[in-house]
């Protein structure tokens, strides 16, 4: 797929930054073509956010030159990487959510006037909307926006700067299937206009899909690069971790044992005191993972929380081994042995600013050896922390680092690290691998597996459909707060999921649900 | 009650309004920026007695007005220092800055009087109340409004400026951006630094103002404690303000208001005691607190900037 209009815009000579501990980049060379897409590939923490972070000014290398179309430049700041027409979305939108998309757009530009312009701007972003098929309404306020349009007011931006090298940081993590299939045109249609793209992504199909070109990193180093149409996803994975991935785990056949996690006509509410479940009734089994799918916000959240305490349950039980742990406070729900790996790792699973081994205890601190009446023993503790970071290769392995440091593999292995070794029968995870690369996802989803061995119940929600199929016994559709309908992996095609996601009941899977809901 | 009963109310509203909006409105800009300047207090008093000492030996009020844009400026720029350049804790360098500054003006107030005396009981050159002409014509408005002094009329012209830059103008915008998402703003090309640095000093200089106001305008001489604590009612009053320079103005009114009335009801020898009068300001500057926060918590939307406080490095991850 060699375009030939393509011409190097951009050339990475051996580019080094060092952070406190880690050598994020390491001599790493990368050319930059006009015409093409660029896919950036690499384990989590291989050094590819840190890479483009250079290239857009935000990072100051601590070796190596950039240049730009042959001429050396250097980026004090992302003011001067954007004079130079290069412009990076990043993974955490860089957009200021009090102020609308027109006001967001008009500070991005490099202009001492004094004038908003409103006007005139207004109508240019209306322009670029319906060149690109980009719809965006340039007087909506970014906290109103879904993310899929705040990331294409992140594009118009660069696009209205005229950027002509545009990065993007794992652009579709946070996409629906659809808008991922929207933005993939949108890109290809820039980049035959001319522009330089590249995407960083952990999603393999998306890099045989979207692009022409693929440069793999690991632990800083480039390892290689390839033209996509001449490689394939078993290669890719293969050199990205260094060893064979497997994209099929073995599953043994489920033997559910006894009903150990049963919900019966729980009803709760959201943050804004709107039903968010209503009338779930469920139950998983000892040795059974029940997968939850629906499209984000349907009540995903809110039943994790309910069952780990964190939320109130306004009607209906909730019971474990029979016991009735309704409204537990979180404490009683450890207690009882409910581990839960929540969705929002920085916000709810990680203190981040405590080191690793501090976060690791979080759970075990309350007992002995940890504890010794109203003291810790820093020693045992450090000992419990190496042991945990050893077990689940968590890097850097300096107890101390802090979590907030840590790349997201790293910092969802150390909370993987505390609910399992805290994991009494029950574990409820919530996207337990978004933005992870294959070699992490492949050892959560492992880890999940195992754990199902040993007798737990898994409750797993997420928005990877893929991850679902692949590790669940049964599946469970959530729309609207309601359950859509209950079914064994093996009964269900993926477009009886998608209908169930979109808000219709099937009547062949409903039967299930009064049975479960009324058997004790 | 009679219009020369009204009209005399307004004054004394409009007076003792006028320095509680100065500095009202350079700490909304400072916050705006996202720069929490506890040093309202000191910076203020700081101004109030430089401007007065160098209005006394100078025989000229503006040079006294002068000295508190520098003695501001400076004051800011230290804060700004420590708090940018050096990430010092936000809090604790207001806090130091108020401590600091009224403890200098006070020895100041002590010492700079003619032959290292004390500055009580001086009298400088001061900003006197001109009425406007025409405008002052206007019945009941016009008296109250329209005879007041210079620094007076400067910020019926300074609010709706003020206003205007920061919702108006692509400045104003980048400003609100700073204190809103610092790592965007950065991202955007906006050099956040050298933002914060410009509004923590100007709004120190607006503070600083407000002191000289106090000692030059308002109460026309040095007392010791002459700031008496609004200092903290601006700080107050920039979240009752919900960080808009014009909601600013009816807090300050509010309180001028307020301090109107207790100079009122004492002159009339009401039975109420003197020290509770004096304490109402306070107490009503806890009640509106609590009102607006609640009201505000209500409707979610507390309107601070949403990065008040926290320092920004760039290479460091959040
Ligand atoms: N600002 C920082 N301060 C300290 N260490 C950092 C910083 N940014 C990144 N690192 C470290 O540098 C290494 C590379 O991180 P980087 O974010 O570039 O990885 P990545 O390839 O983008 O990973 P992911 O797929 O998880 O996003 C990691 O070990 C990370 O912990
Ligand atoms: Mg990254």
């Amino acid at each position: 797929m060699e375009n030939p209009k393509a011409t190097t815009v951009v050339q990475l000579k051996g580019i080094t930054k060092k952070f406190p501990g880690v050598l994020a980049n390491d001599r790493v060379d990368l050319d930059i073509n006009s015409h093409e897409i660029l896919a950036l590939l690499g384990e989590n923490g291989a050094g590819k956010t840190t890479l483009m972070n250079v290239l857009a000014g935000l990072y100051n290398p601590d070796g190596g030159e950039i240049l730009l179309n042959g001429k050396l430049v250097q980026f004090h700041s992302p003011r001067d990487a954007i004079a130079n027409g290069i412009g990076m979305v990043h993974q955490h939108f860089m957009l200021v959510e009090s102020l609308t998309v027109a006001e967001n757009i008009i500070l991005s530009l490099q202009s001492n006037a004094l004038s908003l312009n409103l006007d005139r701007i207004k109508k240019e972003i209306s322009g670029l909307s319906k060149k690109y098929q980009m719809p965006v309404d340039p007087d909506a306020y970014i906290w109103q926006l879904s993310v899929g349009e705040q990331q294409r007011v992140e594009i118009m931006r660069l696009l209205y700067r005229g950027a002509d090298v545009l990065i993007l940081d794992e652009p579709t993590a946070v996409l629906t299937p659809n808008e991922a299939t929207e933005l993939a045109a949108v890109l290809r249609h820039m980049a035959n206009e001319g522009k330089a793209i590249i995407i960083i992504t952990h999603k393999l199909n998306e890099v045989m899909n979207f692009s022409d070109r693929v440069t793999i990193l690991r632990a800083g180093q480039k390892i290689a690069s390839f033209l996509t149409a001449k490689t394939s996803k078993e290669e890719l994975a293969r050199k990205m971790v260094g060893r064979k991935v497997l994209f099929h785990l073995e599953r043994s056949a489920c033997v559910p044992g006894k009903a150990v996690l049963k919900l019966e006509n729980v009803e709760a509410l959201n943050e804004k005191g709107l039903p968010a479940l209503r009338s779930i009734s469920f139950q998983v089994c000892c040795g059974e993972i029940l997968g939850v799918a629906g499209v984000a916000g349907n009540g995903q959240r809110e039943l994790a929380e309910v069952i780990s305490g964190l939320r109130t349950v306004k009607k209906g039980k909730i019971l474990i081994n029979g016991e009735d742990v309704t409204n537990c406070t979180p404490l009683q729900a450890i207690d009882i042995g409910i581990s839960h790996i929540p969705g929002d790792r920085l916000g709810v699973g990680l203190a981040p600013n405590l080191p690793i081994s501090d976060n690791l205890t979080m759970k075990a601190y309350r007992e002995r050896p940890i504890t010794r009446g109203f003291f810790l023993d820093r020693d045992q503790l450090q000992v419990f922390a190496k042991n945990l970071i050893q077990t689940f290769a968590i890097t850097p392995p300096v107890p101390e680092t802090p979590a907030r440091l840590l790349s997201g593999g790293n910092q969802q292995r150390l909370i993987l690290a505390r609910e399992i070794t805290a994991n009494q029968g029950v574990i409820i995870a919530v996207h337990p691998s978004r933005g992870l690369d294959v070699g992490a996802t492949e050892s959560v989803r492992k880890t999940l597996f195992e754990q199902r061995e040993q007798g737990t119940s898994i409750l797993l929600i997420s928005e990877d459909l893929e991850e679902i199929l692949q590790i669940s016994d049964r599946i469970m559709v959530l729309y609207e707060g309601k359950i859509m309908g209950i079914a064994e992996v093996a009964d269900i095609t993926v477009d009886e999921i998608s209908l169930m996601m979109a808000g219709q009941p099937l009547e062949k899977f409903n039967h299930e649900l009064p049975a479960d809901g009324l058997k004790t | 009650m009679d219009n020369a009963f009204i009209i005399s109310i307004l004054i004394i509203t409009i007076r003792a309004g006028t320095s509680l909006l100065y500095a009202t409105l350079g700490e909304i800009f400072t916050e705006r920026a996202g720069i929490l300047n506890l040093g309202v207090e000191g910076i203020m008093i700081m101004g109030a007695a430089t401007s007065f000492a160098a209005a006394y030996y100078t025989d000229d009020a503006w040079l006294g007005l002068a000295t508190a844009v520098v003695i501001g400026s400076i004051l800011g720029l230290v804060h700004a220092f420590l708090t940018v350049t050096l990430r010092a804790d936000q809090v604790v360098s207001g806090l130091a800055m108020t401590i600091f500054g009224t403890g200098l003006a006070s020895f100041m107030g002590q010492r700079l009087g003619p032959g290292r005396t004390t500055m009580i009981g001086l009298q400088s050159p001061s900003f006197e109340r001109f009425p406007f002409p025409v405008l002052n014509k206007i019945p009941i408005f016009g008296p109250a409004f329209f005879e007041q002094d210079i620094l007076v009329y400067f910020l019926y012209l300074l609010v709706p400026l003020l206003w205007f830059f920061l919702y108006k103008t692509r400045p104003g915008l980048k400003l609100r951006a700073v204190g809103e998402n610092p790592r965007a703003s950065d991202s955007m090309g906006i050099n956040v630094a050298r933002s914060r640095y410009l509004y923590t000093i100007f709004g120190a200089i607006l503070i600083s103002i407000a002191g000289a106001h106090l000692s030059l305008g308002y109460l026309q001489g040095w007392a010791e404690n002459i700031t008496g604590g609004r200092g903290w009612i601006a700080i107050a009053l920039v979240i009752f303000a919900t960080w808009n320079p014009v909601r600013a103005v009816l807090g300050a009114l509010l309180f001028g208001g307020i301090n109107a009335l207790q100079f009122r009801m004492q002159a009339a020898g009401t039975t109420i005691p003197a020290s509770f009068l004096n304490m109402m300001p306070y107490i009503f500057t806890i009640v509106v607190l609590v009102i607006i926060t609640w009201w505000e918590a209500f409707l979610k939307r507390i309107g601070a900037p949403a990065a008040l406080g926290l320092p920004y490095v760039r290479e460091e991850k959040d």
